[in-house]
């Protein structure tokens, strides 16, 4: 990777509202340029998706529920924890998957309106999987800070309008 | 108001100035709302968390009295090897070095270190609102020279030659420049030298922004031949590292000069904040990450800006370093002052007159562009739709 796809992606990693005059400008390279750096990288898999993320506890009624688990399993001949993984992660509830060291194997994050609704996947489709020795549920309370970015107001501007 | 009853009390010193331009442009910008703004001196970025937590972790270790005069012995050698690493230039912890409150301080006390009364000291404009003032208060005269868009705002040596006389100390050097941006260039700085040497004067160059350099290598004015004798170097952890309201500068030069600044420290400041030393220590250690993270970020808003100045049709130089661009705004028509302040009341955007750093900043104004992307972008549609309107 050279040092202008670099660039961008730091940008959109960002924003992935920027738009393309904009980075270019920023990166103060042409706009055809910037539009074949993202393609080539889209088709490279490096950028994967553009999402905003969303605290939804915030001018929302939608209640919306994760919780982290903690999954012990038994890794089946000559796949080792891919395939379970696989089948874990295919569930659309299903947000994230990691194969983790120590005490447990996989850690997966669910998304749910209620605590019922994860608590009822937990116990019918996950903990239900051959493999899948035991499941340690985590709900989580608050956001703080996620993917980088911190879940509380807007940091205001405390500098004053004009200074020397 | 002054009175004939109270002017008779102040200073001819302090009478001899005047406030601050910003001060009164600032008191109205300050009345309106939602103002986008291109006025501001300083990074928006918070200083970085880990020099936050080294001022809690001085405090919560009981660090709550003064330090040596010259500040902390631990901090100075620090930036010792910090002005070795970066900038190439040594200078002794133990006696060719004083910490600061801010680098202002240090270029009051520098003055009032070298300049007798009546002496000249040579300021280059457009300059920071603080030279010729804080020239004046040390008995000084400032002489000002003009420096011009064609030249991109660098200082040319036959203008130093044109402008010393008998009476002449000091040149006060700013690179980059607050307000134009301007970076002299190591060709460019081993010219003025020559004409400092011949002249035998001294310099007393703010490096406050050396740090904050977009296209090349950044010189430092000691680092030239014969300059380290004779050159004052200020500089400070307010711009690089996002610490403007900490207060925190420093001075380096020949030992003698040096002595002398420390004289006048300690007894009228003592010696800078404690919390704040120990910070700045955490900052030059850990902190050269957050510098270039903050740079990087820096250069490109300045090529956002050029660029959109430019289909403006407001020319400005690509300045090469510090925050700010400095376009014209001659074509509009107004000064620089009735440009600010019509845009500011039409459209809500802050900018500084260039009127308020000399004369020859006239027709032009400065754009600070250490403000987030979406603003920038907010702001350059608003000076578009103004400067339609003309």
């Amino acid at each position: 990777m050279d040092a202008k796809e670099r660039e961008l992606l730091q940008l959109i990693e960002k924003s992935g509202r920027l738009e393309t005059s904009t980075i270019a400008k920023l990166m103060g390279i042409s706009e055809e340029e910037t539009k074949q750096i993202i393609e080539k990288l889209e088709n490279e898999k490096v950028i994967l998706g553009y999402s905003a993320i969303i605290n939804w506890t915030k001018g929302t009624d939608e209640g919306a529920v994760t919780a982290m688990i903690d999954v012990k399993v038994t890794p089946k001949r000559g796949v080792g924890f891919d395939k379970v993984a696989e089948r874990i992660y295919r569930f659309p509830e299903v947000k994230a998957v990691y194969l983790m060291s120590g005490v447990y194997d996989l850690s997966v994050s669910i998304e749910g309106k209620t605590m019922a609704e994860v608590g009822r996947f937990v116990s019918e489709k996950l903990s239900t999987i051959d493999s899948v020795i035991s499941t340690t549920t985590h709900f989580i309370l608050k956001k703080y800070k996620h993917d980088g970015l911190v879940f509380s107001e807007n940091e205001e501007d405390k500098r004053i309008v004009v200074s020397p | 108001m002054i009175t004939e009853q109270t002017s008779k009390y102040l200073s001819n010193n302090v009478q001899a100035i005047q406030p601050s331009g910003i001060r009164r442009f600032f008191d109205l910008a300050s009345s309106m709302e939602n103002v986008i703004s291109l006025g501001v001196g300083e990074p928006d970025f918070v200083t970085p968390w880990n020099v936050i937590e080294a001022s809690y972790h001085s405090l919560e270790q009981g660090y709550t009295a003064y330090t040596a005069n010259a500040g902390l012995l631990e901090l100075r050698k620090e930036i010792s090897r910090y002005m070795r690493r970066r900038f190439g230039v040594t200078y002794s912890a133990e006696d060719e070095m004083v910490v600061t409150v801010g680098a202002s301080q240090a270029i009051d006390i520098a003055l009032r270190a070298v300049v007798n009364p009546g002496e000249e000291v040579i300021v280059v404009e457009p300059s920071f609102v603080s030279y010729a003032p804080t020239v004046t208060l040390a008995g000084g005269v400032p002489v000002p020279v003009h420096t011009y868009s064609k030249d991109e705002f660098k200082l040319q040596p036959e203008q130093i030659e044109a402008a010393v006389t008998e009476r002449t100390k000091a040149i006060l050097l700013c690179s980059p420049n607050n307000p134009t941006g301007t970076v002299l260039s190591i060709s460019d700085l081993v010219k003025i030298a020559e004409v400092v040497e011949r002249h035998d004067l001294l310099v007393i160059s703010d490096e406050i922004y050396a740090e904050l350099t977009y296209d090349e290598p950044y010189t430092s004015f000691p680092a030239v031949r014969n300059m380290r004798e004779r050159t004052i170097l200020i500089s400070g952890f307010s711009k690089a590292f996002a610490m403007t309201g900490w207060r925190l500068g420093f001075a380096c030069g020949p030992k003698d000069i040096l002595q002398a600044m420390l004289k006048i420290h300690q007894y009228t400041m003592m010696c800078a904040p404690t919390m704040a030393q120990h910070a700045a220590l955490e900052a030059l250690v850990n902190g050269q990450k957050d510098v270039v993270r903050m740079k990087e970020s820096y250069r490109q808003r300045r090529s956002l800006v050029t660029h959109a100045l430019e289909e403006l049709g407001l020319s400005c130089h690509i300045p090469g370093g510090a925050f700010y661009v400095f376009p014209s705004i001659e074509k509009t028509g107004l000064s620089s002052e009735e440009f600010a302040e019509q845009l500011l009341m039409k459209e809500q955007v802050a900018v500084v007159p260039g009127s308020v750093f000399g004369v020859s900043g006239e027709g032009h104004v400065r754009c600070s562009y250490a403000t987030s992307i979406q603003k920038l972008e907010e702001a350059m549609r608003r000076i578009d739709r103004f400067v339609k309107t003309l």
